[in-house]
């Protein structure tokens, strides 16, 4: 693996940037690993990093049907935070974020994490109250987040209108400094780059197309798209396929896929200095470094793999971003994609062991699951290496949906989802 | 946009008039004081999810206000047909039997 520096960059500048090696081989599968992880998503290419790097386990592969970061990882809106409600998010989310701060010295791998603040608006009596019992809770938890008037939340943010007479008027905003945005590729190539460096094998083009069990039940292997692969464990983090995947195992899962819509605009100067949530109208803004508006909606209402998601949704989250920073609105669009996120009942994430021995899952992150792809990646790798849940992920059981141990981020999001 | 034909009003509409409300023919248990909490999980949280057919529930929100059931393809997103509430599961492959 050739190391990155400013070394390295000038000496390939000299040559005319000729001679740089390929930053992973696109490995063929092989009859048998020790691990196998199907979905070489950001989450699937961290767990392979941090079993090769924490736990010495290199006999891994990780397998995706399509390209690798070419699911959710490639098609959200980068945004990364960690202000949750709960005692259980709030420890899962700031654990990821504590791994985000220096995760490019970690792969050496600039992914870009910009701390620039996110900043939620509150636009009626029921978000001030639901924000600022977040931000207490969230102090009490110690992770940062505050509460900003309108005017700080104007002198943050200067293109946002606070205007009483607009028809989402601004009331105040919950503002987390230590969150931002990061480059969701270099995140999935940082990771891929790591983990094949230290033996791991990345599997394109190849879709699993069954779990194989034995007669103990137990997992045995996959079965793909280029034949069976022994293994005797198996992580799936294959997000909104995650369903269709352990259909073939005989585990129904508590999901449902549905399509999450993004776009941007054309690029323009430096504007915009911030990540802006809009939840309660469902519209997300930031400006990536290239100069576009990166623009988030909410889920399409209806169950679809279709990676493409309706107008109607989009003309909706438009419109709110047009009502809240009217600057924009002579703004083109330049693109717009979907991707398919699994969402559990209670919007929290499903991370650990399933009923089946060797079978370990890492699901349900629904529409947030990027800013937690450190943190996923490493709690799914200590999981799988072993056999049994890290502390901070022990609670994001499937069985809580017997128990009734809900997280229930869904009602403390305030959010109709 | 979705197109979505209300089997009662008889009309063919857009998406926009329409509020999607989850996976079709989930019985409600007859007798709810006898069920396990594995029996409880399946009825409040598990789902079928299929990549392909899917059985749900939709909603004539902004015109009859009632709710009827549809057969919809979710990668294409096409609809194979809707049907009024209470009707049983349509036997698919019956159909396309009927058609050839």
């Amino acid at each position: 693996m050739t190391h990155f520096s400013a070394m390295s960059l000038l000496k390939n500048a000299l040559t005319g940037h000729k001679n740089w090696r390929e930053q992973w081989p696109d490995s063929q599968p092989k009859a048998e690993y020790d691990v196998v992880i199907v979905g070489a998503g950001g989450h699937g290419l961290g767990a392979a990093y941090y079993l090769a790097r924490q736990h010495g386990i290199t006999r891994v592969a990780v397998i995706d049907k399509g390209w690798l970061g070419g699911g959710n990882t490639g098609r959200n809106t980068t945004i990364v935070r960690s202000n949750y409600l709960y005692d259980e998010s709030a420890r899962l989310y700031d654990h990821a974020l504590d791994l985000w701060d220096d995760l490019s010295q970690e792969l050496n791998y600039n992914v870009m994490y910009s701390k620039r603040g996110v900043m939620m608006l509150a636009h009626n009596v029921h978000d001030v109250q639901s924000f600022q019992r977040h931000i207490h809770s969230n102090r009490l938890n110690g992770v940062d987040n505050r509460w900003l008037t309108p005017e700080q939340a104007k002198a943050f943010c200067p293109p946002l209108d606070i205007s009483a007479r607009r028809r989402y008027p601004v009331m105040g905003a919950a503002l987390q400094m230590r969150a931002g945005t990061a480059r969701h590729d270099a995140v999935a190539w940082g990771y891929a780059r790591g983990a094949a460096a230290r033996g791991v094998d990345i599997v394109q083009n190849c879709a699993v197309t069954a779990i194989r069990r034995g007669p103990d039940g137990a997992v045995i292997g996959v079965e793909t798209s280029r034949g069976f692969i022994k293994a005797r464990k198996v992580a799936v983090s294959a997000a909104g396929n995650t369903s269709v995947v352990l259909q073939s195992a005989g585990l129904r899962m508590p999901l449902e896929s549905y399509p999450l819509q993004a776009l941007v605009s054309e690029p323009v100067k430096p504007i915009f200095p911030c990540v802006v949530m809009s939840n309660s109208v469902h519209a997300y803004i930031s400006q990536s470094d290239k100069g576009e508006l990166v623009i988030g909606s909410g889920t399409d209402q209806y169950v679809s793999y279709s990676q493409r998601g309706g107008l109607p949704l989009i003309e909706h989250t438009v419109a709110a971003i047009c009502e809240v920073f009217p600057i924009f609105r002579r703004m083109r669009m330049l693109r717009k994609w979907g991707g398919i996120v699994d969402v559990t009942p209670d919007r929290s994430p499903i991370l650990g062991k399933l009923p089946v021995p060797g079978l370990y899952v890492n699901c349900g992150w629904g529409t947030g699951g990027f800013k937690a792809t450190p943190g996923a990646g490493h709690l799914l790798a200590w999981t799988v290496a072993k056999d049994e849940p890290h502390p901070i992920n022990a609670p994001f059981t499937l069985e809580r949906f017997t128990t009734g141990r809900l997280i229930d981020e869904a009602a403390a999001a305030a959010v109709a989802h | 946009m979705l197109l979505i034909h209300c089997p009662y009003c008889e009309e063919t509409l857009p998406e926009a008039e329409f509020a999607y409300a989850g996976e079709a023919h989930i019985a409600r248990p007859a007798d709810p004081m006898a069920l396990s909490d594995e029996e409880w999980r399946d009825f409040l949280f598990i789902r079928s999810n299929p990549r392909g057919t899917h059985f749900e529930r939709w909603r004539h929100l902004h015109g009859c206000g009632r709710f009827f059931n549809a057969v919809r393809d979710t990668v294409t997103d096409k609809f194979q047909m809707t049907y009024k509430a209470g009707l049983p599961r349509p036997d698919l492959s019956a159909m396309k039997e009927a058609a050839e």
